[in-house]
């Protein structure tokens, strides 16, 4: 459980006025000017509560890993609504907290809310998780950066097709769009790789956090024989206690969820932003331009794997770290054709090879074959 | 390589187990609002209190980790939510429609607010009676796991049935509720009584919030509740203020809350959104069709404000 | 007959005051409901203050905060206004209504429903027809959708005696799930891929910001629908009919006054203006309809109307004192390290303890008019 550090930011920001004149000085006093880091503060931007073992819990962690970079100052707020209030929040944390960099964590925050303020303010920093920045079309002083958690969910589902007896495996989806898609696709693939006949069933939400209809959807699928659960919800807390409880396995998503169910937890693909953002924030302090088309996967630290739960038999264990090793050499692609989808028509053809970085992949609008559902 | 899943009958059992899953808050909290309206006050902010009791509940049972003590506590804030509620409702020119919105604002903030450091603990979990153990099938045996406010809330309405009608105290409550002034010519005081029926039914109410967060789905966060404690309202009027009644509206609401994921998981995925609405609507379209312009509800208490 | 009401202490006041006693008469009428209003918005803070306290931080702190963040610079100013402008038209839809004695808490239904008619409206249009057509076109929209779905609920209590609180809650839920329904599926745009929307509206097409502002016309819009609100309420015989018939239905009826006609056409109207503050809300903020739509504007415009106590004109400055206290939490939730929840507590604290003051009305005998009339007999005789 993150604690984060508290810190009186109001003396801060009334000493930063002399701070900033020391930190002017600084180069003169030190021998080697490198040794003074520039003051930074930088913004964080959540859609919803910042401990919800989920989507916002792994950004917090990641803030929390720069808050103790020295010189810089950290200003959070979280359940910020995609609407004009974002707007205002960003202007809030420019204009009153001096904030040079700032970090919309939310999808919907991108278009139009953040381009918005990045023509406002042009000598500020915008960079935004899973947005598409468009070289020539966006402004040079925004960006996306995103990790590729779908090599997270297909080792998720290797370890998913070892465990589950029933040979059904389920999902429990928000919204049909093509990060979620991938990741089911992706968890099904895994458990492919280590039984063809395994099938995955999704069911669809409709929100990205409602947790009465994230315990029936769990229900449902357990109901019908799936007894590996994992999900892409903003809050995967209550899938992993519903299905724990029913007594199905789950592999974890954001963030790491085994307190929540230590006996039945598999493994879990999340995020580690915090190497995300030190390297944001040290090319910031440096003056060097930031990337504006960030990804990276496991290979690069965007992504981790929870540790293996107790329930991973040894077989599975040797499977997943070799695939887990072909990932980190980067000579491992989940969507290797051919692959079918699941209304028979040809998703990805025999001898095309989608690699992480391909552009396909952000706009996938189809389940493969095996998942049991449909999008829309 | 055995096949678990049963198909089709998914749909039945997820409805049936639904019902029973879901139904419990709205059992609890009708019940509470059919004592408070019996008496002739309406309460329409028990979604705060609701809300306010989930938190209570959770909050407690993490830091006493006995779930039991955190049902307790969330009984005793929603009875001062109620009389919050009641004591601000006897001042006259007080809308109390009004003073139950603003109630369930302030409910939600409150609980929102202290709420904060309890979303990542974990509280231990209402126990429940595990009816299906007759049977060799996971889900019968899961859909039969009652948990024990269900049977609280089963009893419970059967007595406040026999309640109303038999006993001295149903009858003050149905006096004040038909006319303040028959009420104090019998001696009683009006206010007095509708200050402790809507404590009461605060404190129902924040045991329907206890379930949420100790049970099912057993988690406190922001957005625990999807209007619960409003629909309940919508249930009492709906069940013509009978206690049993309120009991199989709520088992019939919570069925058709179930409807959709059960749906989706045999395969029928189109227009979900469509079927996560068919609660609202069920609930809308009985309402219409029980309603009258002419003849005042059925049933309805004669100082209930919703009916003048 | 003229009852005097003189007090001793007051006696020589009225026997000197000559000229000035109808100033002081309409002063008294008018001071009442500013003078408890103003109470209790103390009162309310006092007791959040309190509140603070016990928390462990400072009210006073919190209070320069709150100033800070909503009025204290222009940037704040301008983040209240931009906050307050979908207020205006929500509460109107809750205070319309209310003037007929209905309590109407689904305005959010109507503002998603309202988006997403505009945006549909918008999608057949765009590229070939002028901005200058599209708008209105997108507005009428708005309007239409909104004013249907409100219109329902008041043609539901009227010709079937619904509930029209529970029954317009109901249909909000509903309106959301329809909303997200059509904006995944029939009107989705398919490049909107990570976030489902209906096809972007093109610059062009968007309603900018009020010239020199950061603020976008939809302020203007609502408090042009404040003053036409209530010119309608104050100065028309339809106007004069609904308060009638908000007094009292039953001798509204016995009157011959259209009671049925009258519910409907202003729960009608109501509507019509939450559409319109969904039809900005994609015109000028979002450029398309998607599931922001569904922001709670509905929900704090209830607060704003109850505060205001239904008058329209009130409406104005209550959206803006709590677009101002919505505005700083932001800032109260950097700089104290207080949650986000902070403000909805003092919204609903000051939302109870106005409704509670209330009963304040007509109780302070210093507000009495007929304290400062002019007596027409002299004292003593009858």
């Amino acid at each position: 459980m993150t604690k984060l550090l508290p810190m009186n930011r109001r003396s801060f920001l009334q000493t930063t006025a002399a701070g900033a004149a020391a930190i002017g000085l600084a180069p003169s006093l030190f021998a080697t000017p490198a040794a003074a880091q520039a003051a930074l503060t930088v913004g964080f931007i959540y859609v919803g509560p910042k401990d919800d073992y989920g989507y916002n819990q792994a950004h917090a962690e990641g803030a929390a890993v720069i808050k103790a970079m020295s010189g810089v100052t950290v200003v959070e707020e979280e359940n910020v609504p995609e609407t004009v209030d974002v707007q205002k929040t960003m202007e809030s944390m420019i204009n009153l907290d001096g904030a040079s960099l700032v970090f919309p964590t939310s999808f919907g925050y991108f278009d139009p809310h953040m381009l918005a303020m990045a023509e406002k303010y042009p000598d500020v920093q915008f960079r935004h998780c899973g947005g598409l920045w468009q070289e020539g079309k966006n402004p040079m002083n925004t960006g996306s950066y995103f990790g590729y958690i779908g090599q997270g969910q297909y080792l998720n589902g290797i370890t998913a097709g070892y465990a589950s007896k029933s040979k059904k495996i389920g999902f429990v989806a928000a919204k049909p769009i093509p990060q979620v898609l991938q990741n089911i696709n992706s968890f099904l693939l895994g458990a492919r790789s280590v039984d063809p006949a395994i099938t995955c069933q999704v069911i669809f939400t409709g929100e990205w956090s409602l947790a009465v209809k994230e315990a029936e959807a769990t229900n449902a699928l357990i109901d019908q024989g799936a007894d590996v659960i994992t999900c892409h919800v903003d809050s995967p807390k209550v899938v992993v206690e519903t299905a724990a409880g029913r007594g199905a396995f789950v592999c974890g998503y954001h963030a790491n969820q085994s307190p929540l169910a230590p006996e039945k937890y598999l493994t879990g693909a999340e995020w580690a932003w915090g190497n995300v953002y030190t390297k944001f924030v040290t090319e910031a302090q440096a003056g060097t331009p930031l990337g504006n088309f960030v990804r990276g996967g496991l290979k690069d630290g965007f992504v981790k794997m929870s540790p293996l739960g107790p329930a991973v038999s040894a077989e599975a264990r040797t499977k997943f770290d070799a695939t887990l090793a072909d990932m980190m050499k980067g000579s491992f692609s989940v969507f290797k054709g051919p692959i079918k989808d699941n209304k028979g028509g040809d998703a990805v053809t025999a001898g095309q090879t989608l690699a992480e970085d391909a552009i396909e992949l952000e706009s996938m609008a189809y389940l493969v074959e095996g998942v049991v559902g449909s999008t829309s | 390589m055995e096949d678990t899943g049963i198909g089709l009958w998914g749909v039945p059992l997820a409805i049936f187990a639904g019902a029973i899953r879901v139904s419990t808050p709205f059992i609890f909290v009708s019940l509470g609002e059919s004592i408070t309206e019996r008496s002739g006050r309406i309460n329409l902010g028990l979604e705060g209190t609701l809300v306010f009791g989930a938190m209570t509940a959770y909050a407690v049972a993490v830091m006493t980790n006995s779930p039991w003590l955190g049902v307790l506590a969330a009984m005793a804030s929603g009875a001062v939510f109620g009389l919050i509620h009641g004591w601000i409702c006897k001042f006259p020119k007080v809308n109390d429609i009004a003073i139950g919105i603003a109630m369930m604002q302030f409910g939600l903030g409150l609980a929102f607010f202290l709420g904060k450091s309890f979303i990542q603990p974990v509280a231990p979990r209402l126990p429940s009676i595990p009816l299906g153990g007759w049977s060799d099938l996971p889900q019968i045996q899961s859909a039969l796991n009652i948990n024990v406010l269900f049977v609280i809330g089963a009893l419970l309405a059967v007595a406040l049935w026999w309640a109303f009608k038999n006993t001295r105290i149903g009858l003050i409550l149905r006096v004040v509720g038909d006319s303040s002034d028959a009420a104090r010519a019998m001696g009683l005081n009006p206010d007095t009584v509708r200050l402790l029926a809507t404590a009461v039914g605060g404190s129902f109410a924040a045991v329907g919030g206890a379930y949420l967060s100790l049970y099912y789905p057993g988690s406190w966060n922001e957005g625990i509740s999807s209007g619960q404690g409003l629909m309940a309202v919508a249930l009492v009027i709906f069940a013509r203020w009978n206690p049993i009644g309120c009991f199989l509206a709520a088992l019939l609401f919570g069925g058709a809350g179930a409807l959709g994921p059960a749906l989706q998981s045999v395969g029928v995925t189109q227009g979900y959104y469509l079927f996560y609405a068919a609660p609202y609507v069920l609930t809308l379209v009985i309402l219409v069709a029980t309603s009258s312009p002419t003849r005042s509800l059925a049933g309805a208490p004669g100082a209930l404000s919703i009916t003048k | 007959m003229t009852i005097e009401v003189n007090t001793p202490a007051l006696s020589p006041l009225s026997a000197s005051s000559g000229n000035f006693r109808p100033i002081l008469e309409w002063v008294a009428r008018r001071a009442e409901p500013v003078a408890i209003s103003l109470g209790a918005i103390l009162a309310g803070l006092a007791l959040f203050s309190i509140f603070i306290a016990v928390v462990g931080k400072s009210p006073i702190d919190l209070f320069k905060l709150m100033y800070t963040g909503g009025f204290g610079s222009w940037f704040s100013i301008q983040n209240s206004l931009s906050r307050a402008a979908p207020l205006l038209l929500t509460a109107l839809c809750v205070a319309l209504p209310a003037r007929l004695g209905l309590v109407i808490i689904g305005g959010e239904g109507a503002v998603v429903l309202g988006g997403v008619a505009a945006a549909a409206a918008a999608l057949p249009l765009t590229g070939s027809v002028s901005p200058i057509v599209v708008l209105p076109v997108m507005a009428i929209a708005g309007m239409i959708m909104g004013g249907i779905w409100i219109g329902i609920t008041g043609l539901l209590r009227h010709y079937r005696g619904v509930n029209e609180t529970i029954a317009s809650l109901l249909m909000a839920y509903i309106a959301i799930a329809l909303m997200n329904h059509f904006i995944e599926g029939p009107l989705r745009d398919p490049a909107s891929l990570n976030k489902p929307s209906t096809a972007p509206l093109p610059p062009e097409y968007l309603l900018g910001a009020i010239p020199g502002m950061d603020v976008n016309w939809g302020l203007v819009i609502g408090i042009l629908a404040c003053i036409v609100s209530w010119i309608l309420i104050e100065a028309t015989s339809f106007g004069f009919a609904a308060r009638i018939a908000g007094g009292n239905v039953r001798a509204a009826q016995i009157q011959g006054l259209p009671v049925g006609r009258l519910i409907v056409g202003f729960t009608a109207l109501a509507g019509s203006f939450a559409g319109l503050a969904g039809m900005i809300e994609v015109a000028a903020v979002q450029g398309s309809a998607n599931a922001s739509l569904a922001a709670g504007y509905g929900y704090t415009g209830i607060l704003v109307a109850f505060l205001a106590r239904h008058n329209p004109l009130a409406i104005i400055p209550v959206a803006i004192l709590l677009g101002g206290i919505d505005a700083s939490g932001g800032l109260i939730q950097r700089r104290m390290e207080l949650p986000d929840a902070t403000v909805l507590v003092l919204q609903g604290t000051l939302f109870v303890v106005i409704l509670l003051c209330e009963t304040f009305y007509g109780r302070f005998k210093i507000f009495n008019p007929d304290l400062w009339k002019t007596p027409v007999l002299k004292r003593g005789t009858v």
